[in-house]
This record gives C-alpha cells, sequence and structure tokens, in this order.
C-alpha cells in the first residue's frame, strides 16, 4: 500500500512536470510544442568533442586546399597566417613566450571543435553554404598547415573524431 | 577649510582634498567638470534677448514648443552621447561598440547605447519565425514560440552584463589614450524582464544525467556556447525586456540569455536552442577564444565570472577641469559578479591614502553600483584611483598585481585599478603607476573577429 502511493506520487510529480532540480520556478502556463527527432536533427548542429554528431562525408587536404583559397584565404591569409581574420597556422612564437601565437596547431584543444565552428559560421558571408565535403577537405588543409595530419590524409568522422590536438591539456578548467 | 559663506567646515575623508560626504550635503557642488554646449547656448541667446521687453526669456519660451513625438529621442545637443564601435576591418558587422560609460550617470544604460559584441552582425529576425528549441537530455523536447513565451510568468533584476573581452586596452604597455567608456564600456547595465529558465527547463523535463546547457544563437554566426546546468537553474533568465520595452535588434531581439555576473558570451543573444548534455560542446568560443592564456602557457577556461572592477567616470580623459581649483564630485561604476560592492575606496594621492565614497542605494548584487566623493581639487597635478571591494571580500587588484598574476595575454577578464592624471591644467589622462613605456604602443594580441 505503501509502495502504491510513493509510485503514484512520484507519477503525479511528473506529470506536473517537477524535474530533478526540486528548485522553485514559477509554474508557467505549459505552451511549449512537442519537437519531434527530425526537427530536432535538422536543428541540431552541435559536434561533440567525442565525434557525436558528425555527419556523413569525407575530405582530403588538396580539395581543402581550393577551399581554403576561395572562401578564407581572403581574412585568413595564404597559409592560414592571419590577417584581419585569426591566425590558424604557422605560430614562430610558442605560449609561453613575450609574444605567444595562437594557432589551431598549438592552442585548440579539439578538432571536432573545427568543423563544428567552420559548419556553423563560416565563411562570414555566407555561412551554411559548404557541403559536409567541403568542411571536412578544409579541416583537414587546416591540420596540415599545423602538421597535425599528412598530406595525403582523408579526414571523415571517423578519423576526425580520432585527432588528439598538441595542446589537449592546455587548459585549466576554472569552474571546477 | 570653510566655503565662500564661511558656514561649513570641510571634513577631511583622505589625502588631497578627498572630503567626507556630509560636506556635499549641506553645502551643495558648484559642478565644474564640463561646461556643457546647451549651456553655452543659454548663455548667447540670454545675450540677443537682453535689450527686448521680456529680458529674462530665452527663445524657446517665446514660442509653443515642439508636438509628442511617438518615440523620443535625446536632444539634438546630445549627439556626442554615442556608443564608439571598433569593428572588424574587413566584416565591419562583426566586432564591438562601446557603451560611453564616461558620459553617463546614475546606473541603468540606456537601451540605445548597452554595448554591442557580435560574431556576424545583427539579425533582422521576425519574431513570428523564431522558435527556441529546448532538446537532448529531457523528458520532452520542446519548441517555444515567442508569443507563447510572453504569456509566462516574468520576472525582473537588474544588472550588468560585461563581456569577458571588456577593458583588453589594459593588457597594453603603454597606456590607452582612449576615453573611459571606449577603454571599459564593453560593460553596461539593464533592468532584464523575462522568463526564469529553470521555468522552461522544467516544462521541458530535466534528465538527472544534464550537467551542461549548450546555447545557440540565430545569427549568421549561429553562436554557440556551453553553459553549466547549475548556473541556468540558479539565477539565469530567458529575457524578452530590457529597461521596460522589448529587447533592442542588437542585443537579441527578442529573446536572449542573461546570466547575471558572468561574462558576456554566455548570455547568448536570438537565442534559439538550448541543448542539455552531459559535457560541455568545447565551442571555438570556449576554447579559442573566451580563455584566458597564463604566462605558464596553460590557459583558464570556463571562466565565467566577471571579478569586482570599478572605474572613475568623471573626472575622466577627455574631460577637463576648467573652472580651476575648487570643489568637485568624483563619481564612477563597481560591479561584481559574485554579488553585491561591499565599498569603494577612492584616492587622489596615487593610493598612499583612500576614503571610502558613498555607494548610491539601492546596491544590487552583480549590478552597477555608483560611486561618489566630493574632493577639492587644489590646482595640482593628481593622481586619482578608484578600488573595488565585493561583498565576498574580493579587493580589485592594482594593474601590476594582476599581470604578475595573469601575465599580458590573458586578453579576457582585465579588472585591474584604473588611474587617471589631472595635471595642473586641468586635463585628464590615463596612466600606469610602473614606467613601462619602454615597449612601444603594442596592439592586443587578439582581434574582434
Amino acid at each position: 500500500m505503501m509502495k502504491m502511493k510513493t509510485t503514484a506520487a512520484i507519477f503525479l510529480l511528473m506529470l506536473a512536470g517537477t524535474s530533478v532540480t526540486g528548485a522553485d520556478f514559477p509554474e508557467g502556463p505549459e505552451l511549449g510544442d512537442p519537437a519531434d527527432a527530425q526537427r530536432i536533427e535538422h536543428w541540431d548542429r552541435s559536434i561533440m568533442p567525442g565525434g557525436q554528431g558528425l555527419p556523413s562525408g569525407s575530405g582530403g587536404v588538396e580539395e581543402g586546399r581550393a577551399v581554403y583559397e576561395q572562401y578564407c584565404q581572403v581574412c585568413h591569409a595564404p597559409g592560414g597566417v592571419g590577417d584581419s581574420g585569426d591566425q590558424l597556422a604557422g605560430a614562430r612564437m610558442d605560449l609561453t613566450s613575450d609574444w605567444p601565437e595562437k594557432t589551431i596547431g598549438n592552442y585548440w584543444p579539439y578538432a571536432t571543435t573545427l568543423f563544428d565552428f567552420i559548419r556553423r559560421s563560416m565563411p562570414m558571408t555566407a555561412p551554411q553554404s559548404l557541403s559536409n565535403d567541403e568542411v571536412y577537405a578544409v579541416t583537414a588543409y587546416l591540420l596540415y598547415l599545423n602538421d597535425i595530419i599528412g598530406e595525403n590524409d582523408i579526414l571523415d568522422a571517423e578519423t576526425l573524431s580520432k585527432i588528439e590536438m598538441p595542446n589537449r591539456d592546455g587548459f585549466i578548467d576554472s569552474y571546477k | 577649510m570653510t566655503d565662500k559663506n564661511n558656514t561649513i567646515t570641510e571634513v577631511p575623508a583622505a589625502g588631497n582634498g578627498l572630503l567626507d560626504r556630509r560636506t556635499l550635503l549641506k553645502q551643495g557642488l558648484r559642478f565644474g567638470v564640463i561646461a556643457s554646449s546647451s549651456m553655452a547656448a543659454a548663455g548667447a541667446a540670454t545675450k540677443q534677448f537682453a535689450d527686448s521687453v521680456d529680458a529674462a526669456r530665452p527663445p524657446w519660451m517665446l514660442e509653443p514648443g515642439a508636438e509628442f513625438s511617438l518615440y523620443g529621442s535625446p536632444s539634438p545637443h546630445e549627439k556626442h552621447v554615442a556608443r564608439f564601435a571598433a569593428p572588424n576591418r574587413i566584416m565591419r558587422n562583426s566586432g564591438a561598440a562601446f557603451t560611453p560609460l564616461h558620459l553617463l550617470e546614475g546606473t541603468i544604460t540606456p537601451s540605445g547605447l548597452h554595448f554591442e559584441r557580435h560574431h556576424n552582425g545583427v539579425p533582422a529576425i521576425d519574431p513570428e519565425q523564431h522558435e527556441l528549441l529546448i532538446h537532448g537530455l529531457v523528458d520532452r523536447p520542446l519548441s517555444f514560440k515567442t508569443e507563447d513565451l510572453l504569456r509566462y510568468p516574468l520576472i525582473s533584476r537588474t544588472c550588468f552584463i560585461e563581456c569577458g573581452g571588456n577593458s583588453t586596452a589594459g593588457w597594453n604597455r603603454t597606456p590607452s589614450r582612449g576615453q573611459a567608456g571606449y577603454i571599459h564600456g564593453l560593460a553596461s547595465n539593464s533592468e532584464w524582464t523575462g522568463i526564469p529558465l529553470g521555468t522552461l527547463l522544467e516544462e521541458a523535463g530535466i534528465v538527472p544525467e544534464a550537467k551542461w546547457l549548450i546555447a545557440e544563437g540565430a545569427d549568421a554566426f549561429a553562436m554557440q556556447i556551453s553553459i553549466p546546468l547549475e548556473k541556468a537553474l540558479d539565477d539565469a533568465m530567458l529575457a524578452l525586456y530590457q529597461n521596460g520595452e522589448r529587447l533592442r535588434p542588437e542585443n537579441g531581439y527578442p529573446m536572449r540569455l542573461v546570466l547575471p555576473g558572468w561574462e558576456g558570451v554566455t548570455n547568448v543573444k536570438w537565442l534559439r536552442r538550448l541543448k542539455l548534455t552531459q559535457e560541455p560542446v568545447m565551442a571555438r568560443n570556449e576554447t579559442a577564444r573566451y580563455t584566458d592564456l597564463l604566462p605558464s602557457g596553460k590557459a583558464r577556461q570556463f571562466s565565467f565570472i566577471i571579478e569586482a572592477k570599478s572605474l572613475i567616470t568623471s573626472p575622466s580623459p577627455g574631460m577637463l577641469l576648467k573652472s580651476g581649483p575648487g570643489l568637485y564630485q568624483i563619481s564612477g561604476l563597481a560591479w561584481s559578479g559574485k554579488g553585491r560592492i561591499r565599498r569603494v575606496e577612492v584616492s587622489t594621492d596615487s593610493g598612499a591614502s583612500w576614503a571610502q565614497a558613498q555607494l548610491q542605494e539601492p546596491v544590487l548584487p552583480k549590478a552597477f553600483t555608483r560611486f561618489r566623493i566630493p574632493w577639492r581639487w587644489n590646482g595640482e597635478p593628481a593622481i586619482l584611483k578608484s578600488r573595488a571591494v565585493d561583498e565576498t571580500g574580493y579587493v580589485q587588484p592594482e594593474r601590476s598585481a594582476l599581470i604578475k598574476e595573469c601575465g599580458r595575454h590573458g586578453f579576457y577578464h582585465y579588472n585591474a585599478i584604473v588611474t587617471w592624471k589631472v595635471s595642473e591644467t586641468g586635463s585628464v589622462s590615463h596612466i600606469y603607476d610602473e614606467d613601462e613605456n619602454n615597449g612601444g604602443d603594442i596592439s592586443i594580441d587578439a582581434g574582434w573577429d
């Protein structure tokens, strides 16, 4: 009897939308519409550091060079040395020097971030205009410029998620 | 010392002319920092009409005034009170625009002067087509229409938002020659009204494994950042209104996150998606950017909280104490992402002595706090500083201490004591205590892309 009551109470709590937080938030009119899986898949473009979310497709360094020269070079300069856009490669000064240069190769902790960022935000004049193959390719080119992968390596969901970036352990979690 | 009427005794509060605030209450102030153009115009007008029948009346008293305006604007005499934009050289919609803190008083930043920081321009969002999706580790993924959200229970709170990259010029080896707001004005303070984020998250039902929120904006950048769920359930708000009206486009219309006390980049504008996850997404703006490089070569990540900070906004660089020696009011702003400002100390002798400034009530947590103190300037060069202490006991550091701890290349979270020098002519300039003028006027190590 007691057990049944508890189960019923938990069920009622779930119905009321009361969650695990236990905090006291004002009750809303509950006007949220259920979002189906297709809608979520369409909207969710987050690539997790373990590679979850990486789409199918692939690209190599040479195709990536062509994409870079067409869309990226105008701001990031030939070879990714940076201009009006960030420096992406070619650091001559390391992170402990008097004039540190932060690049993908010596600073970015995850290669997945590159794919996520390029696909969602670049090129600035036409974001989301590159195909997944083109994003893999230009990611490959930038990793090649930073000596992370070889000239003939091909990137896809599997190979990209396995890349260990040199500065993977270069961060201190200030929030913890 | 006595005033002109020999009625009040001024009570010193610290060296070099800082006075007890009661001095002010008793005798009032002769304001002398800036003679405004409207005052000059009024003077001229009075002269022009000096010989007319009603010499006491300026021209605007001799004809009917303007009709109603449907949305008011500042006086045409105040056109100089404007944001200062620092756009990217090629992508001019990317970058930052500063609040002119040195031209404002009180604590509320007018909505049209709130600082702007966006990564690829201001989106032209149709609120009828904008929706907020909550998904990931939730029981019920939900989508919210803008008009439906307006029916939710609202709360209001006044708080500051400061870009993590505010005051970056402070890292430079020579003092910036900019005006105070154009160095430190990537910080603004508004009354925000919106829905406690917890109300919406609970409607979706938070799965116990959820630890982070990935927030995404509906701008061309599709701004993405990870936020600990703990903060989302503490005091985070989905803001719909700013200073009583719907959000301005450049500040997130039709909806944005407000995370009181946390660096601006986490206060995602044009919010369209919240994904609950077990771990952060490691977005570009929480790895490559908005991380603070230390001298060791390691970088601080997820340094969300804005530490206590203050600066004197009047007098400040670009101003002239043109009426010469006499009584002035020193006025400034202090804020802390950890809570209330407990006190602000002011020095006019380069830190040799400090006096406690008066804090304007109400002193709100994680909000701009206005401080003021009377000062009788003797006409000699003076070095002005302010130092904030928050309710946790944290003391705003001297610049040398901040650099000793953080190096010069952290870029973000610069909160050192700001030093102004008043010259014998009454001009005000920015100086460093240390003699560092050997490095040239270097550029900061990251731009506003």
